[in-house]
């Protein structure tokens, strides 16, 4: 199990204990974490998962593809080095405890 | 619409949920149900054609209960049998009526059932709904040929997650290359080759005039208009949609090909609205009337009308964009690109990555590209910008698609600079 924890920019945190096999854009969804809308169910089309990672360099994530790269210049909200497409990123057994925050909520 | 006001939509695809989910976040106090004749809640159909398919843990709702509880969208598991425009209420087929303030069509499309012998044969597939993808996904496993009639969009992705299998594949076309109606000839070709690699035989250019059984009412081929005959056990039809028009049209709602809106996707009863497949609108893009059918289409629609139907009405002018995904290559495409006269390519198909720009009358309308994802957000961008772009300039040793972007952005749009800081913002679709 990895410990997601979802922090909104109003400042609410929801914890989720994700299973291997989940992303963290797929655990958001089955628990109703807002802001994450995931519009082309993980397939690195849409850019709809984006998140900000705490900690990004800290070294249990996945690389960044090329692909992953380039669908992160087209993010509703600000590109930074924490960016990262919540698709992308698998809860599993290496990783404890993850912190994401979600770009505020669209429309 | 008043605060209050219930908003009933008909059709819980990806567009009604989009409808409902939208409405709530822009505030909407009133009821807002959702009626879909499918069980369940809501899903997403692209993975039905690709991964679900092959793994049948695939996830595919779209949200949990709590997300509809949470924001009081009321589901509603029926039909609607009519719409009384008078009384503004719809009559459903369990016998219940709803009243409504505002009436959204999203009931998408049906799947068209070519009218050949042998059609009703057991082992004769369609894919639209949850519960077809399911019984070809049971099917699979123990058939040894399946025929696929159709290389659209549904036939090839199930065609590349048939080849996984290892059972003997055919595809049946009755034009001349794969996805013929929606993409240029460089990427049917780029594609039909990937197919033939994996094993797959397309018949091209080839009709099909009958679907043989044998004495159990089991298929066993299909048999083609040259005489020829392909030994089948699974058969897969993949021929194309039709819009559903018949509420509307019934209730006496202006129909042509789909249900006939304006820019701000009323229909012809400004209490009523259509958006997604069923809709036929005024595409900002190409001046035309036109039907699409894409996930993109249905969601930017329903966001336009859940802003409008909450009092800030806009044209609907978002980029369209498609994706389909066929073994390890993803096609994206922005624009609409077809009946163009000129095309260019950029970057070497034999390598797998490339896209191709399309043009009408020497102007930029579409851009598919194949794993190339950097010249695809590009596209919608310079496409949504409406900065012209015409061939002669493509045709230049070292042309860059997100470079040609970039820059004509920053030089037409004073805030682009801003935006640009880290070159995030997405100012291409209105989310």
């Amino acid at each position: 199990m990895t410990k997601i924890i979802y922090r909104q920019p109003d400042g609410t945190r929801v914890t989720i204990n994700a299973a291997p096999g989940d992303s963290v854009m797929s655990a958001a969804l089955a628990a109703d974490v807002d802001g994450i809308v995931g519009e082309c169910g993980g397939n690195m089309m849409c850019a709809t998962c984006h998140v900000y990672v705490e900690d990004p360099g800290a070294g249990q994530l996945p690389a960044m593809t090329d692909d992953e790269d380039q669908m992160l210049a087209c993010t509703d909200a600000p590109r930074t080095t924490a960016s990262r497409l919540s698709c992308q990123l698998p809860a599993g057994d290496t990783i404890d405890t993850m912190v994401v925050t979600v770009p505020g909520s669209r429309t | 619409m008043k605060p209050g006001a219930t908003v009933v939509i008909v059709g819980a695809g990806q567009g009604g949920f989009q409808v409902a989910t939208s409405l709530r976040e822009r505030g909407h106090a009133g009821p807002v149900i959702l009626v879909g004749d499918e069980p369940g809640l809501p899903y997403q159909r692209p993975p039905l054609s690709k991964s679900f398919l092959l793994h049948p843990e695939t996830q595919i709702e779209l949200r949990p209960h709590s997300f509809y509880e949470r924001r009081h969208i009321a589901l509603r598991h029926t039909r609607v049998a009519s719409i009384d425009r008078s009384t503004r209420r719809v009559h459903l087929t369990d016998g219940n009526t709803l009243a409504y303030d505002h009436l959204v069509l999203a009931t998408g499309a049906r799947n068209r059932i070519p009218p050949i012998e042998g059609i009703t044969l057991d082992g004769i597939v369609q894919l639209r709904t949850q519960d077809d993808a399911e019984r070809l996904r049971t099917r699979l496993p123990t058939a040894s040929h399946l025929a696929i009639i159709g290389a659209g969009f549904i036939g090839m992705e199930v065609a590349a997650a048939a080849a996984k299998t290892g059972i003997t594949t055919t595809v049946i076309e009755a034009l001349h290359r794969p996805m013929a109606r929606a993409v240029s000839i460089a990427t049917s070709t780029h594609v039909a080759d990937l197919h033939r690699a994996q094993g797959t035989t397309l018949y091209l250019g080839r009709t099909v005039v009958r679907l043989d059984g044998d004495h159990t009412g089991a298929v066993t081929g299909v048999r083609l208009h040259d005489g020829s005959r392909v030994p089948a056990d699974l058969v897969v039809v993949g021929v194309g949609v039709a819009p559903a028009v018949e509420l509307a049209a019934d209730a006496g709602i202006d129909v042509g090909d789909g249900i006939r809106v304006n820019a701000f996707l009323s229909t012809s009863d400004p209490r009523i609205s259509a958006i997604g497949d069923c809709a036929e609108f005024p595409n900002a893009h190409t001046g035309t009337r036109t039907r699409l059918e894409s996930i993109q289409n249905a969601v930017d629609q329903a966001r336009c009308l859940a802003a409008r139907l909450t009092g800030t009405p806009a044209a609907y002018t978002a980029v369209p964009w498609f994706w389909t995904e066929q073994f390890s290559t993803k096609l994206q495409i922005a624009g609409l690109g077809q009946g163009h006269d000129e095309s260019t390519v950029l970057g070497d198909p034999a390598t797998g990555s490339f896209s191709v720009l399309l043009f009408k009358d020497g102007l930029l309308a579409g851009v598919e590209s194949v794993n190339a994802p950097a010249d695809h957000i590009a596209a919608r961008r310079l496409l949504a910008f409406g900065k012209p772009l015409c061939r002669e300039e493509t045709a230049a040793d070292g042309f860059s698609l997100p470079q040609w972007a970039g820059r004509h952005r920053r030089s037409q749009d004073p805030t682009a600079a801003a935006h640009d800081q880290d070159d995030a913002r997405g100012a291409f679709t209105r989310r």
